[in-house]
């Protein structure tokens, strides 16, 4: 019994040095809560764009971190999963105490967090999706860097008439961002008198696509649009060749990452086309040269995959957004960066960051407007169109 | 027409690998009582060996596919032992919840060693697919199919023809009358959940090459292969094998002619139709294997 009280009070002690310190280790750093999919079906994406944000975290460290204090990432697995996404928001923001987030990745998840954004007060960055219901259901918590799927649609609309196309038809994703791309994209298309066939979608985990296949060959189109992840990318255009399908396939979305597809599609990624927010191999024509350099640079020195650089570049702009959002607050605290972001300009690798607002007056959302490219794969290499 | 025809050799091609799911599946259940959470795992442990063997190891593609379906064998063989092994007599949950423990494990542990990033075989056949009039199919699909249609045979005569089989058909009957009469039941306990896990391997390894490797590729595999059990009558071999080509077809052809969208949904709405007029799915006898 004396041991079992002994070591209890043992325990107490440890426990309360621990608070302790742990306490004084939350005055000296500031934390900043990530949520992306590390596990699961889009693990790669979610992988590359935290490597991006802790290229993020080192810059802003060697440059003396934000208000005299170390920066300090939180990065929690969402799994690739919208119920896991809420989960691991909630957790950042209760037990980590962090002012701000930045995730999460799909739009589905993002969707799924964002009603605790509003219950706990508390901003999110969000860098990667695209549905446009993100920043238009009154949400004044998020504040968007990456491009809604009609701000690709409208960018994407300047450049149709070069592609000559007649009639297209769409494969995407069953969540909210393919079906969204799909319904911004066939309304960018009809508007410029081009027909829409069909409109296929997948499961996010499906792997055969050859009943979707054999329905778009008999369409008749020309062009197909595609908005998935890279691995399912992958999938249609090897299966696409299988089936003869001879539709000019146009990714959308900004996550094909072209060198996987060369690496595992081969010859069948010949003479696709693919929308992206950076392009990793001219980092000399990006607006902000000497950021985009620096970026790619560094994470060639980490020996990070060159695949991942445009997913990766998310998180490094995602980070330095909230980086310049607490700077211009003067202190950590959600509302006061909230406040901030809307007067943040950034230079980020994929251009100049900066928020209008979106959404229903008097609660909008903060959107940034974005630099769209699309690239080519010409035999065998990544070119400009 | 062409439309349709093209649809049914989607099936049909996708169908053999479906029912050489099954029928691990289907096995395992009924001659073990186990409801094997692993499945999907053993199919994507078979599809990763492939690629250890062809591309990190540069061996023969069709060798690779060998070693691939002989590890399979040998990790199911390995998960009877320690897991399964000491849980005999234990109830169904305990039995169920181990099994949902080693899935969760193996998938990490794939996650762990091969990373997120999706992974792909270059097999040895032509890219270009053959054309027979208005339909095309890719050869490495026809090689897919034939081994299929093979290992389901070979499963087949293994159960119906061999002393082994005999064995195992007597146990899944009466599992203390066979030991009466000299059954090694512990023996056939672990070569039936070898044999099984080395389907479900073996169906990896060949769908690899034709589709992308991710870490998660077996939950969708193992979705589909209780499906197509339940559908097939549990511990029936039959049922598993002509399960696994309907819920092809249904899976197809609701895609194909009502919406892709509700493709997965598709399997299971014909489960449910099966369930209401043959609760016992279609081929469950008192007499299951064979």
């Amino acid at each position: 019994m004396k041991t079992l009280i002994k070591s209890t009070g043992f325990a107490l002690a440890a426990a309360a040095a621990l608070g302790l310190s742990g306490t004084a280790g939350a005055s000296e750093a500031i934390k900043i809560g990530v949520t992306q999919p590390l596990t699961g079906p889009v693990a790669a994406s979610g992988n590359y764009v935290v490597q991006g944000a802790k290229i993020a975290e080192s810059f802003l460290n060697e440059s003396g971190g934000i208000l005299g204090h170390k920066v300090e990432l939180i990065v929690e697995d969402n799994k690739s999963n919208p119920k896991e996404a809420v989960a691991t928001a909630e957790k950042l923001i209760v037990r980590d105490k962090v002012p701000v987030l930045m995730g999460a990745w799909s739009s589905t998840y993002t969707l799924a967090v964002m009603p605790k954004l509003i219950e706990y007060g508390v901003p999110m960055v969000v860098e990667t999706s695209s549905s446009g219901k993100i920043t238009t259901s009154g949400n004044p918590w998020i504040f968007r860097i990456s491009p809604t799927s009609a701000m690709e649609a409208k960018s994407f609309g300047t450049k149709v008439d070069q592609f000559g196309i007649k009639k297209a038809d769409f494969l995407v994703v069953n969540n909210d961002w393919g079906r969204g791309a799909a319904s911004a994209f066939s309304a960018m298309l009809k508007s410029k008198g081009i027909s829409v066939g069909v409109v296929e979608t997948m499961d996010a985990k499906a792997q055969d696509l050859s009943a979707q296949l054999a329905k778009i060959k008999a369409s008749g189109g020309d062009t197909l649009f595609v908005t998935t992840g890279v691995e399912q990318i992958t999938l249609v255009l090897k299966q696409a060749k299988e089936q003869r399908v001879t539709h000019r396939v146009i990714t959308t979305g900004g996550s094909s990452s072209p060198d996987q597809l060369i690496a595992q599609a081969g010859a069948a990624a010949e003479g696709s086309y693919h929308l992206l927010f950076f392009a990793p191999w001219f980092p000399e024509a990006a607006p902000n040269p000497d950021v985009a350099k620096k970026f790619v640079d560094e994470w060639n020195k980490r020996g990070h995959n060159f695949a991942g650089l445009t997913e990766g570049f998310r998180g490094h702009d995602g980070i330095m957004t909230i980086a310049a959002g607490i700077e211009a607050a003067g202190k950590a605290e959600p509302d006061a960066i909230r406040q901030a972001l809307w007067g943040v300009k950034v230079d980020g690798v994929n251009g100049d960051i900066s928020f209008i607002k979106q959404g229903p007056a008097g609660k909008e959302s903060g959107q940034n407007v974005p630099n769209v490219y699309i690239v080519t794969i010409k035999d065998g290499k990544v070119a400009l169109p | 027409m062409d439309r349709f025809l093209q649809h049914l050799l989607n099936a049909l091609m996708l169908g053999g690998t479906y029912a050489l799911l099954g029928i691990g599946l289907t096995m395992i259940f009924g001659i073990m009582r186990v409801v094997n959470f692993t499945h999907g795992e053993l199919y994507t442990f078979g599809a990763y060996m492939v690629f250890f063997f062809a591309m990190t190891l540069s061996t023969n593609f069709f060798l690779a596919l060998v070693f691939a379906m002989v590890l399979g064998v040998a990790l199911g063989a390995a998960i009877e032992f320690v897991l399964l092994r000491p849980l005999r007599g234990a109830s169904i949950d305990t039995t169920m919840l181990i099994m949902i423990g080693a899935w969760i494990a193996l998938q990490n542990s794939e996650q762990l060693v091969w990373t997120g990033v999706a992974k792909s075989v270059i097999h040895p056949f032509p890219a270009e697919p053959v054309v027979l009039g208005p339909l095309s199919v890719s050869w490495i699909r026809i090689f897919v199919f034939c081994v299929a249609i093979l290992l389901i045979v070979g499963a087949h005569l293994l159960i119906h023809r061999t002393r082994l089989g005999k064995a195992m058909r007597s146990t899944f009957q009466d599992r203390e009358t066979a030991a009466l009469m000299g059954v090694n039941i512990n023996a056939i306990q672990t070569a039936t959940f070898a044999l099984g896990s080395g389907l479900a391997a073996a169906a990896g390894a060949l769908l690899g090459p034709v589709f992308v490797l991710v870490p998660s590729m077996g939950d969708m595999a193992a979705l589909k292969s209780f499906a197509i059990v339940i559908l097939g009558g549990l511990g029936s071999f039959k049922g598993a094998t002509l399960g696994g080509f309907m819920l092809a077809l249904v899976e197809e052809m609701g895609a194909g002619y009502i919406s892709s969208g509700y493709r997965d949904a598709m399997g299971f709405l014909i489960i449910i139709v099966v369930l209401i007029f043959r609760p016992t799915g279609l081929f469950a006898r008192a007499e299951r294997i064979g």
